[in-house]
């Protein structure tokens, strides 16, 4: 027996019952295309803002499910975990990196898979690497350097990460210079403090002054959920955060006590899936922090594909952040192939 | 092709299938799959067999044995040989079986997972996360009761031999949900599965034999209705438990009418699912998939009438409409599947009539746009809006994958709506204001209400329903007391019932005195007001010596009709506080005292003797009795695994309808009328036959005592007649008959139109004794229990 949840070829052929009515969806819903244009933001909406109702117990009800709702095995599985390393960037972000350790993450980020292992899965045409390199300013110069030519574009955590207590014009400076420095992709964070205290206004304006210093970067803002205390404030955050110009939504810095977290992730998409009914605008969504096992990986990806849809598991709409994550995807792929367990010491490490 | 490049494209999910091997070796193992029955230990050889086939594909799986009367008989008497031993062995030794039990569920959790969804086509996720680990909770919850049984029901016993019947959509839940508290509490079992799912029961009796489990304690008889009509039939049992339709309990109550066989019955359902504007839509629409798509909707408390607050609606439907369309329909046995197949052809042709007669009603109906499989037994997710009450899709239960939606303005329209069914068994609100959750959950007539959620089952909960979705409860400390009774009463005697004595001519008047007696005129008492009989007749009252004492009304149907009519515009007194009924009550006994001596003269009058004073006494005492628990029958919060509580609340059944033993005409009236009204009920009172005019002298008490209006109305007359009428009302939610045999048989049958709850007695109760005659007893007759689940967290 097959498994069926694809849109009827033809619904007529459908058999002896009525032809049933399918799906009409409001024109903020059509298929996306290949390109997006990126989300120029809105007026703060404070109406939407306030209208926000979050009820966290059903929240992770769901969130619970869908890793027992949903499972894939075999080549699915192999295929699945290519693409979460498409949709990774590759982070260090360390007090002690040096030149030397983000040279070879970049080496990873180019050819994060053995070449047997490309080989036996039949992909070695499709040149798999992640989706970016992700680190402090600092590296930046670096890390262009390292992936010249390859197409990876490099991201700077930026504001006074992680914190982003310094002073605005410092984390202004701190955007432009990365920008000029060749960073095409600058994760922010914001001021929690601005979320505690309902000070929607400034959360605003700070994201919108963040975006603009990006120019053509595209930036990420992190809301750091693990400090902002309820899921209400997670997913107005979230709202304001798109509202104000954000290209992406991302839940951690790594830092805070509690990282992204699947419940977490679920109110975030959901608020992206809200904006665009409202909107039409498309905004992507990083996880971050936390996500080490490539079971994990298997798990948000079907959260996006249950909540957002296929077009949201592409790199230009979903990234993941992670570090220790690659290995062990490695690992489940070298098993697929080899049909035995795979040690870690195997894989070059980044 | 599937290449995992051409996957890493597309990104699409491929097939995930759970292994079935280990179950078909079983299935092998047991003659290639054929089945006798589970009778004291061991399979019987299989008599004639039917086929038992895999929904999802229509593939046979085994062959099962058709239970005969005999076999029904056998199986009774297996258990009733093993009855003695298993209460002998005590609480202790029941609880480590049971947990034995437990254990071996979560042995062979796996194994039971595939054999249900094989067997009953819903998805293995449902099975393996949700029915087998409830399961195993439901066992070990009431190893718990078996430990604590002897100090925590003191005084009660189990209730004997149990006829079990269970439905098709749980198949090895219901058997957990009836099997367990019936052995924690000293009770041996004959179970029959439902027709189209017997392989778990078969597969748990065998793993229970192999655990321990004596032989006999429990009995597993296979087959269709006539095997349970044949249960339902066989005199040798003490309890019978139901859980299935409505049409089908109903016709168990009068089959059972009159056999003293103990009831329990969990019925249909037409559960609302209320969404208030303030609610998470994105969070409703996933309670929405878990209440009407869980199991193909096929779920007695499916949240299967959606009532969405209007300015919301249009909204709600969108996201329902396109969350539909990523469901995922397929192999049961598939992990990555959120519906599997319909039970059986003959379920899926109801789904189908349904949906065509909602369809030419004119109702909308909505299906996703993906394709069914291409065989077996599936039927997609349909939603109806622009649905009207009167439609019959929203009357009847469906059991499928089909929810129904309707918009209200206001809250009250909302409760107005939900109670608009026959139905009482569950209900889910959703709103983000406590509030308003909290002011709802009252005033919906169901036994489960969830707040912000929606199906959520465990065992320390108790399960069950209001109206025509049943009576009785199944998990929690109310759950085991559907399997108990008071020790006194297993081996008490049948009543003696005296009956007026044939209507003589009126014997003389008063004797030497002057003036004759100022003539007295009993009447009813209906709504506050004392009222003639419609009929304008009235009946002699025989004093002990066989004289004319006085003369009642002789109630009729329209005496019974203002009666009731008066108690339901009383409803009011059900939300009086406790404390509030406990002034009233202990006024009313302050009344009778003033005027004791009165009533000591007229009871002795009536029944002879000097015992009118003690009667009184007792009486003043009882009222007492009740002032004081009216403000003490307290609920409970269950101990749910949840970041929540769970409210169990005792709550009044509504209009009661109180039919007093003979015996003691005062004090057989107030042991009924002040529990009932100690908890919020409004009644209508049938005094003693025999001695009615106690009771027609009380009525002036009570108008003294500050009582509202229609709180207790008294009809005088024939009993039985009067109570069958009262028993035919179907505003009447429950009756109390204390009399004989027939009369309670009469009760029982007249009752199953609208599944009023019933307590008859014909055995001989010692009115006089606080041990019998008042407390916990006639509570929890007053009272069913409402548990409110509210998760909490923000």
């Amino acid at each position: 027996m097959t498994i069926s949840n694809r849109p009827t070829p033809d619904t007529s052929a459908a058999g002896p019952a009525p032809a049933r009515p399918t799906l009409v969806r409001p024109a903020a819903s059509t298929p996306l295309g290949a390109s997006l244009e990126r989300n120029p933001g809105t007026p703060l909406d404070l109406d939407v803002v306030r209208a926000i109702r979050v009820n966290r117990s059903a929240v992770e009800r769901r969130a619970a499910t869908i890793p027992t709702r949903r499972t894939v095995k075999k080549e699915w599985q192999a295929a699945w975990l290519l693409r979460a390393i498409t949709c990774m960037d590759l982070t260090t972000l360390a007090g002690d990196d040096t030149a030397g350790n983000v040279r070879r993450l970049c080496a990873k980020a180019r050819n994060p898979i053995r070449d047997d292992i490309t080989a036996a899965l039949g992909v070695s045409h499709l040149r798999i690497t992640t989706g970016a390199v992700c680190v402090y300013h600092a590296m930046v110069p670096t890390a262009v350097e390292a992936l010249a030519g390859s197409g990876i574009p490099v991201a700077a955590v930026s504001t006074g990460f992680p914190a982003g207590l310094s002073p605005i014009e410092q984390r202004i400076a701190e955007i432009r210079a990365s920008v000029a420095a060749g960073a095409q992709e600058i994760d922010i964070v914001v001021t929690r403090g601005h979320v505690l205290t309902g000070n929607w206004h400034a959360l605003y304006d700070e994201v919108q002054r963040f975006r603009e210093a990006c120019g053509d970067a595209h930036m990420k803002t992190i809301l750091a959920t693990g400090e902002l205390a309820t899921m209400t404030n997670v997913a107005r955050a979230s709202m304001v955060a798109m509202q104000a110009g954000s290209d992406f939504i991302k839940t951690s810095t790594g830092k805070e006590p509690e990282n992204a977290t699947l419940p977490v992730g679920l109110v975030m998409v959901r608020m992206i899936r809200a904006y665009r009914e409202q909107t039409g605008h498309i905004v992507g969504f990083k996880p971050a922090g936390g996500i080490r096992a490539a079971k994990g990986a298997l798990d948000w990806l079907a959260l996006i594909k249950e909540e957002l849809g296929d077009r949201w598991l592409r790199p230009d709409l979903f990234r993941f952040g992670a570090s220790g994550l690659l290995t062990d995807i490695e690992r489940q792929l070298e098993h697929f192939v080899t049909g035995r367990y795979a040690a870690a010491y195997r894989q070059p490490m980044p | 092709m599937t290449t995992v490049a051409s996957i890493f494209e597309t990104m699409a999910y491929g097939p995930a299938p759970e292994g079935d091997a280990p179950v078909r070796e079983w299935l092998e193992r047991h003659q290639l799959g054929t089945f006798g029955h589970f009778v004291n230990g061991a399979f019987t050889k299989h008599g004639t067999t039917f086929a038992v086939n895999d929904p999802a594909t229509g593939s046979l799986l085994a062959k099962v044995t058709q239970g005969t009367s005999d076999d029904v008989d056998s199986a009774v008497r297996a258990a009733r040989a093993a009855l003695p031993a298993w209460q002998q062995i005590g609480g202790h030794a029941r609880a480590r079986h049971i947990y034995a039990l437990a254990r071996a569920v979560q042995k062979h959790a796996r194994l039971l997972a595939v054999l249900e969804t094989l067997d009953n086509g819903k998805p293995i996720r449902e099975t393996r996360d949700l029915d087998i680990p409830l399961v195993a909770r439901h066992f070990y919850h009431h190893a718990g009761w078996a430990q604590l049984l002897d100090t925590e029901f003191e005084g009660c016993a189990g209730v004997g031999v149990c006829g079990q019947i269970i439905p098709w959509n749980f198949p090895l839940l219901m058997l957990a949900w009836k099997v367990a508290p019936a052995l924690a509490a000293g009770c041996t079992v004959v179970l029959k599965p439902a027709e189209f799912t017997p392989l778990t029961a078969l597969c748990f009796a065998e793993l229970a034999h192999d655990a321990g489990l004596p032989a006999g304690v429990l009995n597993v008889v296979t087959g269709d209705g006539e095997t349970g009509k044949a249960l339902v039939a066989h005199r040798g049992i003490d309890k019978l438990a139901f859980t299935g339709s409505t049409e089908v309990g109903k016709v168990i109550r009068r089959a059972t009418a009159g056999t003293g066989i103990k009831l329990s019955l969990e019925l249909g359902g037409k559960s609302p699912f209320i969404v208030f504007d303030d609610a998470d839509l994105d969070s409703v629409v996933e309670g929405v998939v878990d209440a009407i798509w869980f199991n193909q909707g096929q779920v007695c408390c499916a949240g299967s009438r959606l009532l969405v607050h209007e300015g919301v609606a249009p909204a709600l439907e969108e996201k329902l409409r396109a969350r539909m369309e990523t469901l995922r329909i397929g192999s049961p046995l598939d992990k990555s599947i959120d519906m599997g197949a319909i039970v059986d052809p003959i379920q899926l042709d109801r789904i189908r009539t349904l949906v065509n007669a909602g369809v030419a009603d004119g109702s909308q109906m909505w299906q996703p746009s993906w394709a069914l499989p291409a065989t077996g037994c599936f039927y997609p997710p349909t939603l109806f809006t622009g649905v009207s009450p009167a439609a019959r899709i929203v009357q009847e239960e469906i059991f499928g994958p089909v929810l129904v939606s309707m918009t209200f303005r206001t809250p009250s329209e909302a409760v107005e709506l939900a109670n608009n069914t026959p139905f009482g068994l569950a209900s889910s609100i959703w709103t983000e204001n406590i509030n308003l959750a909290l002011d709802i959950a009252p005033k919906i007539k169901s036994g489960i209400v969830w707040v912000n959620s929606s199906n959520l089952f465990d065992a320390a909960a108790g399960f069950g329903g209001y109206k025509e979705s049943g009576f009785g409860r199944e998990g929690g400390r109310e759950g085991m007391y559907e399997y108990l009774v008071p020790s006194w009463k297993r081996d008490a005697p049948d009543a003696t019932d005296p009956m007026p004595a044939a209507n003589n001519a009126r014997v003389g008047s008063t004797s030497g005195t002057a003036l004759p007696a100022l003539d007295r005129t009993p009447k009813f008492f209906i709504g506050g007001k004392q009222a003639r009989p419609d009929g304008g007749y009235t009946l002699p009252v025989r004093g002990a010596d066989g004289s004319t004492i006085g003369e009642v009304g002789d109630g009729n149907r329209k005496d019974i009709r203002n009666a009731v009519s008066a108690a339901l515009a009383a409803k009011g007194w059900a939300r009086a506080t406790g404390h509030n009924r406990a002034q009233i009550l202990y006024y009313i006994a302050e009344n009778l005292s003033v005027r004791a001596s009165e009533f000591a003269g007229r009871i002795d009058a009536m029944i002879g003797g000097s015992g009118g004073q003690v009667e009184v006494e007792r009486s003043i005492d009882r009222l007492f009795t009740y002032a004081a628990w009216a403000d003490k029958h307290d609920g409970a919060v269950h101990s749910v695994p949840l970041r929540g509580v769970t409210l169990a609340m005792n709550e009044p059944i509504g209009c009661l309808a109180l039919a007093c033993p003979t015996p003691h005409p005062l004090l057989g009236f107030v042991s009924l009328v002040a529990p009932a009204i100690a908890m919020g009920n409004t009644t209508v009172v049938i005094p003693s036959e025999r001695y009615p005019l106690a009771a027609t002298d009380f009525y002036q008490v009570l108008e003294t005592s500050d009582l509202p209006d229609g709180v207790v109305n008294i009809i005088t007359g024939a009993r039985d007649a009067l109570v069958k009428t009262l028993a035919e009302h179907d505003e009447v939610d429950g009756i109390w008959y204390f009399g004989p045999r027939a009369g309670a048989t009469a009760v029982e049958r007249a009752s199953a139109d609208n599944m009023k709850r019933t307590w008859t007695e014909w055995t001989a109760r010692d009115w006089t004794s606080a041990a019998q005659g008042e407390g916990r007893e006639f509570l929890r007759h007053a009272t069913q229990v409402k548990n409110i689940w509210i998760p909490y967290g923000e």
